[in-house]
């Protein structure tokens, strides 16, 4: 009996694999901007995310960027996006067809597209590529990403400035660089503001399971946390900090709707400046495959708008901070640094390099908890 | 670590397994029947979020609750007609559901994104969540998790005590003889699906109304395949399926609570626990292979036809 049960297990992961690979439709969802009265063919602009675009988190803020872009170059360019591409074999079927479609320049917005995106610029040499978090390059693929560690910076001079306790609770994903990196910049923020603060992560292993962050919330806020953050896409923990009667700091989009009396504000990416931008240099014919890492000063990077609980002091303190890290008198991981165990890893006066940043592997001191 | 963080993580744990209970009792019975339905993610999905958009308009979480269950019962309706009308393979017709639920909650959701409900809030019984400790841990729920304690010794003494226990047994066992004897099969069988489909759609809506409340796309986020991976783990048993729904959430919460704690512990490798026992479950089930036989309804997955 049992050999019939575990005969129907395996065709139930093989008709898993056969149905996800038919459930996707190659075809994409065409969204016309306005009709150009120019002789001039519009730029075909083609979007691949990772997510669903009602995911209120890293997609949704891509959407919201190709939406600007298509309002502010309708005359010139016509978008189409395709949602909910798993990265991987899966995806450089999707990428394909998007390329040999005739569009012009297409923006994979996940890191797992790197290689995908890398060998279809191959077969297709007159098409450009830019492909989100990566560091693989060619003749014609640029990389881009955002300096988000400058917002979170900013976010722990609040949460730093709010905090009772002085314990933040920090929701994290996976362990990677940009994560460890997020999570040192707002640990150092709030330092710089209240030196007593610690901050306590708990990794979730996912990037969305609305419940589970919550949980992960939850169990840091019955231990002092009273200041809630998150590195995870879905509005679960602010929904925690607003039961809870604590406070949050939302990411990736304005998360206030979840929890009006908690939600203190959210570092948030506005992609829609850098898309108009690289779109022009398309457009005008002065692309370069380049990698760019803008931050706050070019506004791909930011908070939303503050709660009224905020004191003015703390606004004025982010907004002179702000300022100081767009004209560089502040750079957020500047010297001295410790590590977790209080071992000197920056020296005073030093800026931590790029490269060392995009290599983050250990926490700050003020962290708590282990890396996984 | 102090009693207050124990009483905590018990309360946490709890909640964290209602909704795998709730889901993986509907699966029990549909299973008990012969049914295997692995359109339990995608049953979880609608009931969800037809439970936030009823819970939304009319401003009653309880008029949610009942649309999710009739939701639920509903989407297994197709399943059940698909299967035993037409005879479709149960495994092929449950992942369609499952991928049917996802998309068409998607689409039903989409406008509700970002909205917020109230939620149900904890019962307080008649002051005894102010008992310390036990009432922190027991007494300080949500109405949903006693419904669900409670349908389990109902459904026990349903299942082996009663007539029509022994019939949907018997329908699970030998679908032929129970025919011969004059059962309709498919009635039970019909029957043990919906009752499937209603239980996977309070599943759901507990998940967008109790633990988040809100809804997202594809929030469930897997619940509904730990749930079919519990049925099997409790071996088809309803007090070992209590047991493994609050291990699971335990589980799940102790992952979390630990890192918070400090207690060095690999987050990923607690995260596979669920997984990981089932497997061990499963390989401890097939080497008692005359002991688990009395558990295993015989006709599971099998479409039955009907004998002239």
């Amino acid at each position: 009996m049992f050999f019939i049960l575990s005969r129907n297990f395996s065709l139930i992961i093989l008709l898993a694999i056969l149905l996800q690979a038919c459930g996707k439709g190659v075809t994409p969802d065409a969204v016309d901007g306005t009709s150009s009265g120019e002789d001039v063919a519009p730029l075909r602009v083609a979007f691949v995310y990772v997510g669903p675009r009602g995911d209120a988190g890293w997609t949704y803020a891509h959407d919201k960027g190709r939406l600007h872009l298509e309002s502010t170059l309708s005359d010139k360019i016509k978008t189409t996006f395709i949602e909910s591409v798993a990265e991987g074999a899966d995806s450089e079927r999707v990428i394909n067809q998007l390329a040999r479609s005739g569009n012009d320049l297409i923006f994979a917005t996940s890191f797992g597209y790197m290689n995908p995106v890398i060998a279809v610029a191959k077969r297709y040499p007159n098409v450009i590529f830019e492909h989100a978090t990566g560091y693989k390059r060619a003749a014609n693929v640029g990389t881009y990403f955002d300096r988000a560690y400058e917002g979170r910076y900013l976010g722990g001079i609040v949460a730093g400035a709010m905090t009772k306790t002085n314990i933040l609770g920090y929701v994290a994903s996976f362990p990677i660089p940009e994560v460890i990196r997020a999570i040192n910049a707002f640990t150092l923020g709030a330092q710089s503001v209240n030196p007593e603060v610690k901050v306590k992560v708990v990794w979730v292993s996912t990037w969305y399971d609305p419940a589970r962050e919550r949980e992960a919330a939850e169990t840091m806020i019955i231990q002092g946390a009273d200041v809630i953050t998150q590195h995870t896409d879905s509005a679960g923990p602010i929904a925690a900090a607003q039961s809870n009667g604590v406070y949050a700091i939302g990411y990736n989009s304005d998360m206030s709707v979840y929890g009006e009396s908690a939600h203190l504000t959210a570092v948030v990416h506005d992609w829609g400046p850098l898309y108009v931008e690289k779109t022009l240099a398309v457009i005008n014919g002065t692309w370069l495959s380049e990698d760019v890492w803008p931050g706050l000063s070019s506004g791909v990077v930011g908070l939303s708008e503050m709660h009224s609980d905020i004191p003015n002091r703390v606004v004025d303190k982010v907004n002179e901070t702000k300022e100081a890290i767009i004209s560089g008198n502040i750079h957020p991981f500047m010297g001295p640094i410790y590590s977790q165990s209080n071992e000197l890893r920056i020296p005073a006066n030093t800026a931590m390099t790029d490269k060392e940043l995009l290599e983050f592997s250990w926490y700050v001191k003020g962290v708590e908890g282990n890396l996984p | 670590m102090d009693i207050d963080l124990i009483s905590s993580i018990i309360f946490l744990a709890i909640r964290a397994g209602t909704p795998l209970l709730l889901v993986a009792l509907g699966e029990l019975v549909c299973e008990k029947s012969g049914v295997l339905n692995l359109g339990q993610e995608g049953m979880m999905l609608l009931g969800a979020v037809l439970g936030f958009v009823i819970a939304y308009e009319s401003g009653s979480a309880f008029f949610g609750l009942i649309a999710a269950a009739t939701t639920g019962i509903f989407a297994s309706l197709l399943f059940a007609l698909i299967v035993l009308q037409f005879f479709a393979n149960q495994v092929a017709a449950g992942l369609a559901l499952t991928i049917f639920g996802f998309g068409l909650s998607s689409f039903v959701g989409a406008g509700y994104i970002g909205k917020a409900v109230d939620g149900i809030p904890s019962w307080n019984f008649f002051g005894l969540s102010e008992i310390p400790f036990l009432g922190d841990v027991f007494f300080s729920h949500d109405p949903i998790v006693y419904l669900a304690l409670i349908v389990c010794p109902i459904l026990y003494w349903f299942v082996y005590g009663t007539h029509a226990g022994l019939i949907l047994r018997a329908v699970g066992e030998s679908p032929e003889t129970a025919s011969r004897m004059g059962i309709n099969v498919l009635t039970v069988r019909y029957c043990s699906i919906m009752f499937g489909g209603a239980m996977a759609g309070l599943g759901g809506a507990y998940l967008s109304l109790v633990v988040t409340p809100l809804w997202a796309d594809g929030m469930t986020a897997g619940r509904g395949w730990i749930a079919l991976a519990l049925v099997v783990f409790s071996s088809w048993r309803i007090g070992r399926l209590v047991f493994g729904a609050f291990l699971f959430g335990l589980m799940g919460i102790l992952n979390l609570a630990l890192q918070s704690i400090g207690v060095s512990t690999s987050p990923n490798l607690l995260a596979s626990l669920p997984y990981v026992v089932t497997i061990v479950a499963l390989i401890i089930l097939s080497k008692n292979r005359r002991g688990s036989m009395l558990y295993i309804p015989l006709s599971l997955g099998k479409p039955f036809h009907f004998l002239k």
